[in-house]
């Protein structure tokens, strides 16, 4: 043995000694990490898929290739394509104004943006009825002129925007503040106007940031139940959407179909997953490259 | 272009960080502003780019008020102590983004675009590298590059704000007199900002000190090093031995060094303070006037082309700095504890308010 690889060889038994415990223990702590995780999240997510699968492929695909399962599905899609550019941009606005500038209500501002996090969705749809609903402050009124938010695509809509608002705009906060203003000043004194420096110094910038909000978004979008529920009215093919259309099913005893719905929000979950994967790599060599810069 | 600051005065809350500045650089200058941190420097830069606005004053480019002008309409070209670069950009394209941004009818033509980068390459010696990112650069590289960028779009004032401030003493020193002769070729009137003395006095034709939101001078390297117009800016630019009171009227001027001072000037709520500069100070081995100063060597540092003493004397409390010829040194052989008779060659008097009769 040469004199350096003595010298590694006790770095390293010098780093073991300190820094990790012994192989039983380590195993145990590997195992039981495992052994929870499987319980808890494996299990019930492959639980979805057999029950799903349970009365073959034909009924598994029947199950959404119905009227009010289709519908489920365009409503959500739709819902979500309108909530989701919205808090996009009100995510790039806001982190833009917190981030670049000083202002009175600095602090309100971002607490405001962290509140739906805060309270139970529930209460969020609520405040919605309370506004907007027949016995509401606005109600009357609405009524009045035939304009229709509760139990019908706005209310689904806004209950949505309400539940995802912090997504974007959180992701985008910390990283703006940590990549400061010298880029944009630089931007403008070279000649740049206010949308150049926006589309060729600032969103290169954040691009990945803002894309890893924006899919974190879309998943809560497609997937809230809770505030949805309240402002909805479950009307089928409708205003179900496709949680609620899992839940009514479930509720009707016609658990194949449930699940097989589920199954698709599920799918949902797992290509979320995968892409914030990807992204988070992304962005890791991507901020190690800014760290240098 | 020629640059009038008119008594600009900025304040940020409560504390004041440009007190009615005045200021006037001549086209194709190259003028450092020195003091330190905190001292309103670069908030003077940002005015003058249109970074900032100022509370009161105005400012004039060739003769025309900027004031309210918009960044984009003062074509100066500003390059930032952290060099902002683009990180997603190519070097290339770094330098090329003022081209690229401006309205399709002033906009040359791609192929015009390239060739200019490429020249702008070839002036700061980095055409190896137009295709690197920024993080693939070393700090000198990256300043460069910023320089090129600002460049590229002809400002007509080039304004530098601690340009050298985050790269190591060595690349620092190149980097200013490559930065002088550049000035020399282009003329392009150029504000540089820097805390650091030695960067103002070589690089700069004219120095502006300045210290607590004020100017406290205005000068050539060799005005402002030779005849400081404040204790401040004495005591700013190089090294200072400061005397205090009477002992220093008596010991330290004598009637061939300085003036001395005049009866009626002792007045009780006045203070004198000496200053001389460490290598202003003379020793010799044996009392030759009266007045001399009795002092013993305590430390000595012989390395580098001067040799740097500390004396104690028993008639001040603190350390005196003597920078002194090695020849000099050879001559008089000293050593740790040796004892010197201290002379000043020259040497200047200010008086300032009494701390103790500032109460009344």
């Amino acid at each position: 043995m040469n004199v350096s690889s003595a010298i590694a060889d006790r770095d390293v038994e010098w780093k073991d000694s300190i820094t990790t415990e012994s192989t039983f223990v380590r195993r145990l702590l590997i195992s039981a990490a495992f052994l929870y995780l499987t319980l808890f999240l494996f299990v019930p997510l492959a639980a979805i898929f057999a029950e799903a699968l349970k009365g073959g492929l034909a009924a598994y695909v029947g199950s959404f290739l119905n009227d009010d399962a289709l519908a489920a599905v365009r409503l959500t899609l739709l819902v979500a394509a309108v909530a989701v550019p919205l808090n996009a941009v009100f995510g790039v606005a806001a982190a833009w104004a917190i981030a670049k500038f000083d202002f009175v209500g600095k602090q309100v501002l971002i607490s405001l943006i962290d509140m739906p996090l805060a309270v139970s969705p529930v209460i969020s749809g609520l405040i919605y009825v309370l506004l907007f609903g027949a016995q509401g402050w606005l109600g009357p009124w609405l009524l009045e002129h035939d304009i229709k938010i509760i139990f019908a695509l706005p209310g689904i809509v806004l209950a949505t925007i309400f539940v995802t608002v912090p997504f974007v705009a959180r992701e985008l906060i910390p990283l703006m503040q940590s990549q400061g203003r010298e880029e944009e000043e630089a931007a403008i004194t070279l000649g740049a106007s206010g949308w150049q420096m926006f589309m060729r110094v600032t969103l290169p910038n954040i691009k990945w940031s803002l894309l890893y909000g924006v899919i974190l978004c879309n998943a809560r979008a497609m997937g809230e139940f809770g505030a949805v529920s309240v402002v909805s009215g479950h009307i089928r093919g409708l205003t179900n959407t496709m949680p609620l259309h899992v839940e009514i099913l479930y509720n009707e005893y016609n658990a194949v179909a449930a699940f097989a719905v589920a199954s698709l929000l599920t799918l949902l979950a797992i290509v979320t997953l995968i892409a914030k994967t990807m992204i988070e790599r992304k962005t890791d060599s991507y901020n190690r490259r800014k760290m240098q810069a | 272009m020629s640059i009038q600051v008119d008594h600009v005065t900025k304040r940020f809350g409560a504390f004041t960080v440009l007190n009615d500045v005045n200021l006037h650089v001549q086209e194709g200058e190259l003028v450092a502003l020195l003091g330190p941190s905190g001292c309103g420097k670069t908030t003077l830069l940002r005015i003058l780019a249109g970074l900032e606005r100022p509370d009161q004053g105005r400012i004039f480019l060739q003769g025309t008020e900027v004031t309210d002008q918009r960044i984009s309409e003062r074509r100066v070209g500003f390059v930032f102590q952290h060099y902002a670069l683009f990180r997603h950009m190519t070097v290339a394209d770094n330098i090329a983004f003022g081209l690229t941004v401006l309205p399709r009818a002033q906009r040359p033509s791609a192929a015009r675009i390239q060739e200019k980068v490429h020249d702008l390459l070839g002036l700061v010696h980095l055409q190896a590298m137009a295709d690197r990112y920024p993080s693939q650069l070393s700090g000198g590289q990256r300043q460069r590059v910023a320089l090129a960028r600002a460049l590229a779009v002809e400002p007509k004032l080039l304004l530098l704000d601690e340009p050298f401030g985050a790269l190591d003493a060595k690349v620092r020193k190149e980097l200013r007199r490559w930065l002088r002769r550049l000035h020399d070729n282009l003329h392009v009137t150029s504000i540089l900002v820097t805390h650091d003395q030695e960067e103002a006095l070589e690089a700069a034709h004219r120095v502006v000190v300045m210290h607590q939101g004020n100017i406290e001078q205005i000068g050539t390297p060799d005005e402002v090093y030779e005849n400081p117009a404040t204790p401040f800016v004495y005591q700013f630019l190089g090294d200072v031995n400061v005397f205090h009171g009477r002992i220093a009227h008596d010991r330290i001027l004598d009637k061939e060094a300085g003036e001395p001072l005049s009866a009626d000037a002792d007045a009780s709520d006045q203070r004198e303070v000496t200053f001389v500069r460490p290598h202003d100070l003379e020793l010799s081995l044996s009392r030759t006037t009266p007045t001399q100063l009795e002092a013993t060597v305590q430390f000595l540092i012989t390395a580098g082309a001067r040799v740097h003493l500390e004396l104690a004397s028993k008639e001040f409390s603190e350390i005196i700095a003597v920078e002194l010829t090695k020849e000099r040194y050879r001559e008089l052989k000293l050593q740790q504890g040796d004892v010197v008779f201290v002379h000043p060659k020259q040497l200047q008097v200010f008086r300032m308010p009494s701390p103790l009769t500032v109460k009344s």
